[in-house]
């Protein structure tokens, strides 16, 4: 997604001059090129990160609309005060990218996991939170981020993640997009966690169960929309993120069809229990140990289905 | 002669209303506000390019006003010089006013809005970046506390203003010795100071921060290095102007009482 991101951020640059790229001396094989091509509008400010969200402040308070840019909690915890006093609370055009949300750096470790970032991020007045489920995603994203022009969080993947939009797709910013139709169990969705929920879609599919699966491309604003008539119309709706358990699109979505007629499930990354335990793994094995495995999901909606009246019995 | 008696008048000006506001708003920092006066007044006398009456012209200096708490010093500095009535001074801390206890961007004058420290010099970093990239040729002039300097995001600017030769950037520390518990040598020393800029590869020059001279002589003539950014190093009382209230830890956090204003402005008044 790194890729797809640059290379987007390269052609707004071309079309809008105030676009400004700042980095935490992070990036390597993938800024130099926009570097090279605009080095009047790039900057790497080294480890640094308060001075990197100040600095990037300074600079849109004078008319550019500045990209930070890091990995992981290093552009969001490291400089949050910054970030909620001098871009929001100016409401500045400043977008803080991180690469490497959820536990994308899987086996550096902790420190590089970012598993708390929507619940802080979203917590934040003017802010825009963003997660892109792939490329195309994040093509789409970047550009509206740049007409925006006020504060947004971008959570990237890393590297590696496949293509789920076959077609470009028709969007709108701030509406999800649905890349499964299916009626009697909505998954829903944002950033890498979207591949967990396609995976999970197409075995409910091959138990019987019609599964939708909702990216939804915007974690603030969410579309409500497009939630409210999943809860609506559907007997469950399966939250599925990778984030902690508190604050995030689990919440958000949470608030948003607490009225609705749709039962409820949610898959987060029980980040509580990996701090204890301490234990390595790349990404995969990390989310799919601490909540995110999807023949566990399958089987618990199964189970949910089962218990609720009228629920479509599926053979386990 | 005349523009001695200028800056001397408005910085009397200054104290005089911040302490009728503090007292009004029985709000702290009196004592932050009377260290730093004489110098907003030189700035906004001798140095500053600002029209009152276009806050946000793209050609003026930026002035970013970092040590937030004494809001009541710059307010009183802009209310003087026309970027608002004077007599909105009086809604300091008040409900529904737009004078808030630490300087706030709502108000016109005020660059950015501050309170927790260690914000305005990385932000006056992007702002002086910004003028160098845009070939522009206005100054950006941060002025920051002594305490403030314990806090480490000003160190990431201070090693990044003299690395981009960021020489249209000016920050004046108003160095009254005196932080929030006590004195700033027994809570986390700051000397040798001086050198410590000059290490970090700024030009660095110390005055008496209550003479105006010195300050007028300093700021006119910066940058003192060519492609280094400054740094005045001014010498200040806390609470400087009122004999009860100079050197002294207390008026950090209280307001004066109707006695202790009236002869407090006595002392400023027979100054002026």
């Amino acid at each position: 997604m790194r890729t797809a991101f640059i290379q987007e951020l390269i052609r707004q640059a071309r079309l809008h001059p105030e676009v400004f790229l700042v980095v935490g001396d992070l990036g390597f094989s993938v800024v130099e090129s926009f570097r090279d091509e605009f080095p009047d509008r790039f900057l790497n400010v080294g480890v640094a990160e308060q001075n990197m969200t100040g600095v990037a402040a300074g600079l849109a308070s004078e008319g550019y609309h500045v990209f930070t840019y890091s990995i992981a909690d290093f552009p969001t915890l490291r400089c949050l005060e910054q970030i909620r006093n001098d871009v929001c609370y100016h409401n500045l055009a400043v977008t803080i990218v991180a690469v490497g949300g959820g536990v994308a750096y899987g086996t550096l470790g902790y420190s590089h996991h970012a598993v708390e970032d929507f619940a802080v991020m979203r917590a934040l007045p003017n802010m825009t939170v963003v997660a892109p489920a792939d490329p195309v995603e994040v093509r789409l994203v970047t550009g509206a981020l740049v007409a925006l022009k006020g504060p947004s969080y971008l959570r990237l993947g890393k590297t590696g993640e496949s293509i789920l939009h076959v077609m470009e797709p028709k969007w709108v910013f701030g509406r999800a997009m649905m890349l499964r139709a299916g009626g009697d169990v909505v998954l829903v969705s944002a950033g890498d966690a979207v591949t967990v929920a396609l995976k999970v879609g197409e075995l409910l599919e091959d138990k019987g169960v019609s599964a939708g699966v909702l990216s939804m491309v915007t974690v603030n604003p969410l579309d409500q929309e497009s939630l409210v008539h999943a809860a609506e119309t559907a007997k469950l709706v399966v939250v599925v993120e990778s984030h902690g358990s508190r604050g995030g699109l689990s919440d958000a979505v949470a608030r948003c069809i607490s009225g609705c007629r749709a039962a409820v499930m949610f898959f987060t990354l029980d980040v509580d229990t990996y701090v204890r335990q301490g234990v390595c793994g790349s990404r995969k094995y990390l989310s799919e140990k601490y909540g995110l495995n999807p023949l566990y999901i399958t089987e618990a909606i199964g189970d949910r289905l089962s218990a609720l009246r009228g629920a479509v019995r599926i053979d386990t | 002669m005349l523009e001695i008696i200028s800056s001397r008048l408005l910085a009397s000006k200054i104290r005089i209303h911040a302490l009728r506001m503090v007292h009004q708003a029985n709000s702290s920092h009196i004592g932050s506000c009377l260290s730093c006066a004489d110098i907003l007044a030189v700035l906004h006398t001798d140095i500053l390019h600002v029209n009152p009456r276009h806050p946000q012209c793209a050609e003026r200096d930026r002035l970013i006003f970092s040590k937030g708490h004494a809001a009541a010093a710059l307010y009183a500095v802009l209310a003087e010089q026309g970027f608002f009535p004077l007599a909105e001074l009086k809604t300091y801390c008040q409900n529904g006013a737009r004078l808030t206890g630490h300087a706030s961007h709502h108000v016109p004058g005020v660059e950015v809005s501050v309170g927790s420290l260690g914000h305005g010099l990385p932000l006056g970093c992007g702002k002086a970046l910004a003028a160098k990239r845009q070939g522009a040729s206005w100054s950006v002039f941060v002025v920051i506390s002594d305490g403030e300097l314990d806090e480490g995001s000003n160190w990431e600017a201070i090693l990044f203003a003299p690395h981009h030769r960021l020489d249209n950037l000016i920050v004046v520390v108003d160095y009254n010795k005196i932080q929030s518990l006590g004195v700033v040598s027994e809570t986390l020393e700051l000397e040798p100071l001086a050198e410590k800029f000059r290490g970090f590869r700024w030009a660095v020059r110390e005055i008496d921060g209550h003479d105006h001279n010195a300050i007028r002589n300093a700021l006119q003539s910066v940058p003192w290095e060519p492609g280094k950014p400054s740094c005045l190093i001014a010498h200040t009382i806390k609470g400087k102007g009122v004999s009860f209230m100079e050197n002294k830890l207390l008026w950090h956090y209280k307001a004066p009482d109707v006695a202790q204003l009236e002869e407090a402005l006595r002392q400023i008044g027979s100054d002026t």
